[in-house]
């Protein structure tokens, strides 16, 4: 008997040494794993850092008008000293544009400005999409109808006219616009939620608080919606995306951040007739969208692997 | 005055501590624009049983016939459609809030497949713990302790309760259903097929498991099974469902040499023989179960009732108790 408690004290100690692995330790190994998604998170690493140091990293500021502070021309093509531009002329990566800044520094500011369009809008919308699915996907019944038919009704149409018919009332700018692709993009979120919380509901282990006297509450915060939130995770992440699109395509309608805001949208529309006479001011801007895009892209599709509850038991 | 303790000493040991009344329990199936009902699926159907306090009590029938339903209607998990509960006389059905959650310290359930009963993303130490954290018993060391303390009891370690479900085998995870149910110190489990989703070798171990605990801590046991080998194993007394209704229950000694329903007989013949040459004559039955959406009109196992007579077709035959203790519907038994 003794021996077997003496035994028990040392399967003790041993087992707090011992490694425990979560679901979500498990998520990032395989997260880590894939070499499309690590690409994505890379990227996605550079512009944050691009973004909370814009203020530092930029060469000048982004609204100044260099007309008489430097000898440059509207337009001007980009002059980097490495690439051969004589040392004499000052340098601007990405050239000048049609009002005399500097092109890189409007980029690198345009990186906060779409980072926090993209966080701001989808963090809106996720938040108000998981309380009206889970709402609906929890309790059913009316609630359940009444929800989804309104948001039947925003899905129906297409995403962006709607933002635009709602920016129009609100009047344009960029506040507005982010309100309008948040109220847009909600539906998407309710629908994800609503799903995952109507098949999480029916797992016994939900039973099992209410068996061991959970409220709803309880059941609906502690239980259900850790485990409905997964797709949420890969939802979100591919919205954030599709955010800072339609961001820059208000944007570029005239619809969203006005000038003189360095924004990516807004420096495609500005200089959109100048295609063929200065290409780096539109390429520099559609390809920083472009870039960020995919970046949101990769890293979701990777999360989207990594969170699939087919490969929970399989590899670690 | 010597007499009248005895008597109520022998009644209290025998006390009905679960009384099941006309249970009833039908599911609408809804269909077309307005979700009006156009049928209901009777899965429990006027059930009535007792269960005396410290005995375990099987319920079995085949696959779709309710036992399920019987066992999450008794804790509330759904709510019925009609019909009583009395757990130690008190109406579980009329209870409300926090008079429903002190009466669910008394009751529990462990459930089927241990796979689907523990939450993944919580460790299961915790899981353990939920049922005292949410009763706000004791403070948090002392809910460890005791969380320790079943984990211990079935088998496990303290070293277990910081895992998460996912590094457990299926008659683990189990074991620890079984802690979860077991730590807020209830009188009466419901255990709906807890060893049917584990291999055989496991299952005599979660069996034993199940009846140390039951004499440690005098608890009853409404076991839900389909394998009549396990309920002969574990239960004091056995009722036999069909379609939603009782059709037999009596002493398991009783029930498995004497049966008096044909249903319960041609279950009792389908039950394997590990002797490959030996043979018992079985009794088949002809055609599926019928749909609980719309049952057959008198008794419900008419169709298939090697036995039926027209009487049978026509109505519906009572509940009665044919011999003592022993109880059948069927017009042909006595």
């Amino acid at each position: 008997m003794t021996d077997k408690t003496a035994n028990l004290a040392n399967l003790d100690k041993e087992g707090l040494s011992l490694k425990s692995v979560s679901l979500w330790q498990i998520t990032w190994r395989r997260l880590f794993k894939r070499k499309s998604a690590l690409l994505g998170l890379g990227i996605l690493i550079v512009l944050v850092f691009i973004a909370l140091t814009a203020q530092w990293i930029s060469p000048y500021d982004p609204y100044q008008v260099l007309i008489g502070i430097e000898d440059v021309d509207m337009r001007q093509a980009p002059c980097i000293h490495l690439l051969g531009c004589p040392k004499d002329q000052p340098q601007h990566i990405m050239g000048i544009d049609g009002n005399v800044r500097d092109q890189f520094s409007r980029l690198l500011y345009g990186t906060r400005l779409s980072l926090m369009v993209g966080l701001t809008t989808v963090s809106f919308a996720i938040i108000i999409g998981t309380i009206l699915g889970a709402l609906s996907g929890y309790f059913g019944g009316w609630v359940d109808n009444t929800i989804m038919r309104v948001m039947d009704v925003l899905l129906a149409f297409p995403s962006l006219l709607l933002a635009i018919a709602i920016v129009t009332v609100l009047g344009p700018g960029l506040i507005n616009a982010l309100l309008a692709i948040g109220i847009v993009s909600i539906p998407a979120y309710a629908r994800v939620v609503r799903s995952s919380v109507l098949s999480v509901r029916e797992m016994d282990y939900v039973s099992a608080t209410r068996a061991l006297g959970g409220n709803n509450f309880d059941i609906l915060f502690k239980r259900i919606m850790p485990n409905a939130l997964t797709p949420l995770i890969v939802q979100g992440t591919l919205g954030i995306a599709t955010a800072i699109l339609d961001a820059a395509a208000l944007s570029f309608l005239g619809l969203g951040a006005q000038p003189p805001t360095p924004e990516w949208g807004q420096m495609l529309s500005a200089e959109r007739n100048q295609v063929f006479t200065a290409p780096h001011l539109v390429f520099y801007p559609g390809f920083a969208i472009m870039t960020t895009v995919l970046a949101f892209n990769l890293l979701g599709d990777g999360l989207r692997d990594a969170l699939d509850p087919r490969l929970a038991h399989t590899s670690k | 005055m010597e007499t009248k303790t005895l008597k109520a000493k022998s009644s209290s040991s025998k006390m009905d501590l679960v009384r099941v009344k006309h249970l009833t329990k039908y599911f609408p199936v809804r269909s077309g624009l307005f979700q009006r009902v156009v049928a209901n699926v009777q899965a429990v159907d006027d059930i009535s049983f007792n269960i005396k306090e410290g005995e375990t009590l099987s319920l079995v029938g085949e696959s779709g016939c309710g036992k399920t339903t019987v066992g999450r209607t008794m804790l509330r998990l759904i709510e019925p459609t009609s019909g009583s509960v009395f757990f130690d006389n008190q109406d579980i059905f009329s209870l409300h809030g926090a008079e429903l959650k002190a009466m669910r310290r008394h009751m529990q359930i462990i459930f089927q497949d241990p796979y689907a009963s523990l939450d993944p993303r919580v460790p299961i130490g915790d899981s353990v713990m939920e049922g005292l954290t949410l009763h706000k018993i004791g403070v948090p060391q002392e809910r460890f302790d005791m969380m320790v303390d079943v984990l211990h009891k079935v088998g496990l370690e303290t070293y277990h309760a910081r895992r998460y479900p996912h590094e457990f085998s299926g008659g683990q995870r189990q074991r620890i259903g079984i802690a979860r149910a077991l730590a807020l110190q209830p009188r009466f489990i419901i255990c709906d097929e807890p060893v049917s989703a584990l291999d055989v070798s496991i299952q005599s171990q979660v069996l034993n498991i199940l009846k140390d605990l039951q004499q440690e801590f005098g608890l009853t046991y409404l076991f839900i099974a389909h394998n009549l080998s396990v309920v002969e194993h574990i239960s004091d007394r056995v009722a036999v469902m069909y379609l939603g209704k009782m059709v037999e229950l009596a002493n398991r000694e009783t029930l498995f040499s004497d049966p008096l329903h044909p249903y319960t007989k041609a279950l009792l013949t389908a039950i394997p023989i590990a002797d490959p040459h030996l043979r018992r004559e079985r009794t088949i039955l002809k055609g599926d179960v019928p749909s609980p959406i719309n049952p057959p009109s008198g008794c419900r196992f008419h169709p298939r009732c090697p036995i039926a007579v027209e009487q049978c077709s026509q109505q519906e035959p009572e509940f009665r108790e044919l011999k003592p203790n022993h109880w059948a519907a069927c017009w042909r038994a006595e």
